[in-house]
């Protein structure tokens, strides 16, 4: 025994410098990437990048300004659909753990969560756009939504679920009703999981292009119509990374920037915020 | 009998098949406490639970015959009613986390959507958190959450959201099981005060606890009522074996 204890303090301390040498390695893909879309981007961007459409080939400057637009429209009308379906189906799960329906529902998402974005890009393109006769942002908005109710859905149930029952007698022992038990205490105790669910699906889908080829489209000229073709960041650097003008690649690790800081600051908002809202049980 | 509050006529209640009250009969008079004793599974809790129909919400579980409160079958009333009227407190303190003190205390009304004024609010805080025995601890940190008192307080806290209703029945499911020493008698000697103005029913499976705070003690064994008479006599001289044996500790 004794004269192993070398050997095993080695091993030990071999295992550990293993893990800690992957947990430092998987940071450094980041760091990379980060590092080379903040260099190759940050110098694109100014004023007349946010504010101005792009240029017409060959001519100096232009900016994003249709696809932040459309981006920032898009998300939102996503959200609008997303965030109230996406509570109401996570809050029927948590609360009927066992029925058939919470079973199959509970499936459902899942698979929707695994369906490929270009997938859903295209059923959405079969649904809608052919229907409705052309690409439209309502399209984009709804091919967006789709992705993002099996995140908020998931984070939801999960968060309610780890609220002691205790809670829901409490507000039921004071003849409060069902809907008002849920409403006033389940999820207002459950708010800091269930805004971090929503802010980390549209961290997911505002990079989406592959949904929105088929649905939005994209569109070199300013608009707010939403019956109609509509830019978005990612399409946008879709577009101008692969064609043949280095401006365009410019603007493309501009945009690229912006949207990266995009969903920083998502990520790093949700943190704080989720901190701040934190019900301590 | 006009003195009566809660009376159980054959009274049954079942988890699926599984029959956890049997037949009981009871009568509580207004203003009494009441202790609820017998060993972990012998239909104390559910019984409780039944009175202001808490008991139906868990899948499963079912109840037969009556319970009347103020003569009115509570099993004819609507559920939600009968939890607003009768006050509840549990087994472990169950503040809301999401609210302050403040609004615990009203959050009867608040979460049941009453509009009271802001001079209503303060005086039904200051009075229930008195009654409570917490507003001296509490009286400068009124704003905070809840759940940053002691256990013991958080249950006080619990009591005063009881008390805040104006029940004139309140349940008390182990209150102090989940409490320190010192906060379990700070709770206990809460009852002799409630008394004056609440029915209390007190469930606990601590017989030094029953035979302390009670005016009268209902023994459970096995799902059935097996005795009810006045504490004195059935700690002192029980008329059935089974309490006697229960008392004496010959089994648990």
């Amino acid at each position: 025994m004794e004269q192993h204890i070398g050997i095993r303090n080695t091993k030990s301390i071999i295992f550990k410098s293993v893990i800690v040498f992957f947990a430092f390695a998987i940071t450094l893909p980041l760091m990379l990437v980060l590092l080379y879309i903040i260099k190759q981007g940050i110098t694109q961007v100014n004023w007349t990048f946010l504010t101005h459409v792009p240029a017409p080939p060959g001519e100096k400057g232009g900016g994003i300004a249709n696809a932040l637009m459309g981006s920032v429209i898009m998300v939102a009308m996503a959200s609008i659909v997303a965030v109230p379906i996406g509570i109401a189906c996570g809050i029927y799960l948590s609360e009927n753990p066992r029925t058939k329906l919470t079973y199959y529902a509970g499936l459902a998402v899942d698979i929707l969560q695994g369906v490929p974005s270009i997938v859903v890009g295209i059923v959405i393109y079969v649904w809608i756009v052919k229907p409705f006769g052309g690409f439209s942002a309502i399209a984009g908005s709804i091919a967006l939504a789709l992705m993002m109710m099996p995140i908020i859905i998931r984070s939801t149930e999960q968060t309610l679920k780890l609220l002691p029952d205790s809670l829901k007698e409490a507000a039921l022992s004071l003849g409060v009703p069902y809907h008002r038990v849920i409403l006033k205490v389940i999820v207002p105790c459950g708010f800091a999981g269930i805004l971090s669910g929503i802010t980390l699906s549209i961290a997911r889908i505002i990079g989406e292009t592959a949904p929105l080829l088929f649905t939005a489209l994209g569109n070199n000229y300013f608009s707010l119509n939403i019956t109609g073709q509509m830019e978005s960041l990612p399409h946008v650097i879709f577009n101008y990374a692969t064609s043949p003008y280095d401006d365009w690649h410019d603007l493309a690790w501009g945009a690229s920037f912006i949207l990266l800081l995009f969903v920083l600051t998502l990520n790093i908002a949700t943190k704080l915020l989720t901190r701040k809202w934190k019900i301590q049980l | 009998m006009e003195n009566t509050i809660v009376k159980a006529e054959n009274y049954n209640a079942y988890f699926g098949d599984n029959h956890v009250v049997k037949d009981v009969n009871i009568s509580i008079n207004k203003n009494e406490v009441i202790a609820v004793m017998g060993p972990s599974g012998c239909g104390k809790t559910t019984f409780l639970r039944g009175i202001n129909r808490m008991h139906e919400l868990i899948p499963g579980a079912t109840a037969k015959g009556k319970i009347l409160l103020d003569g009115e079958n509570v099993y004819d009333m609507n559920a939600i009613y009968v939890r607003y009227k009768i006050g509840m407190v549990f087994q472990r303190p169950n503040p809301f986390p999401n609210l302050s003190i403040y609004e615990n205390v009203v959050a009867g009304y608040m979460l049941n959507g009453l509009k009271l004024s802001k001079a209503d609010k303060d005086v039904i805080v200051e009075r229930s958190l008195t009654s409570a025995a917490l507003w001296k601890e509490v009286k400068d940190s009124l704003h905070k959450k809840g759940t940053f008192l002691s256990g013991g307080q958080q249950q006080r806290l619990c009591i005063a959201r009881a008390i805040a209703m104006q029940p004139e029945l309140i349940l008390f499911d182990e209150p102090t099981s989940a409490l320190d020493p010192i906060s379990t008698s700070s709770v206990e000697n809460l009852f002799h005060e409630l008394k004056a103005n609440y029915t209390l029913i007190i469930v606990t499976h601590n017989m030094q606890q029953a035979s302390r705070v009670s005016d009268k003690t209902a023994f459970f064994y096995m799902g059935e009522l097996v005795e009810y008479d006045d504490t004195k006599q059935m700690f002192t001289a029980p008329k059935d074996e089974r309490t006697q044996n229960y008392i004496t500790g010959r089994f648990s």
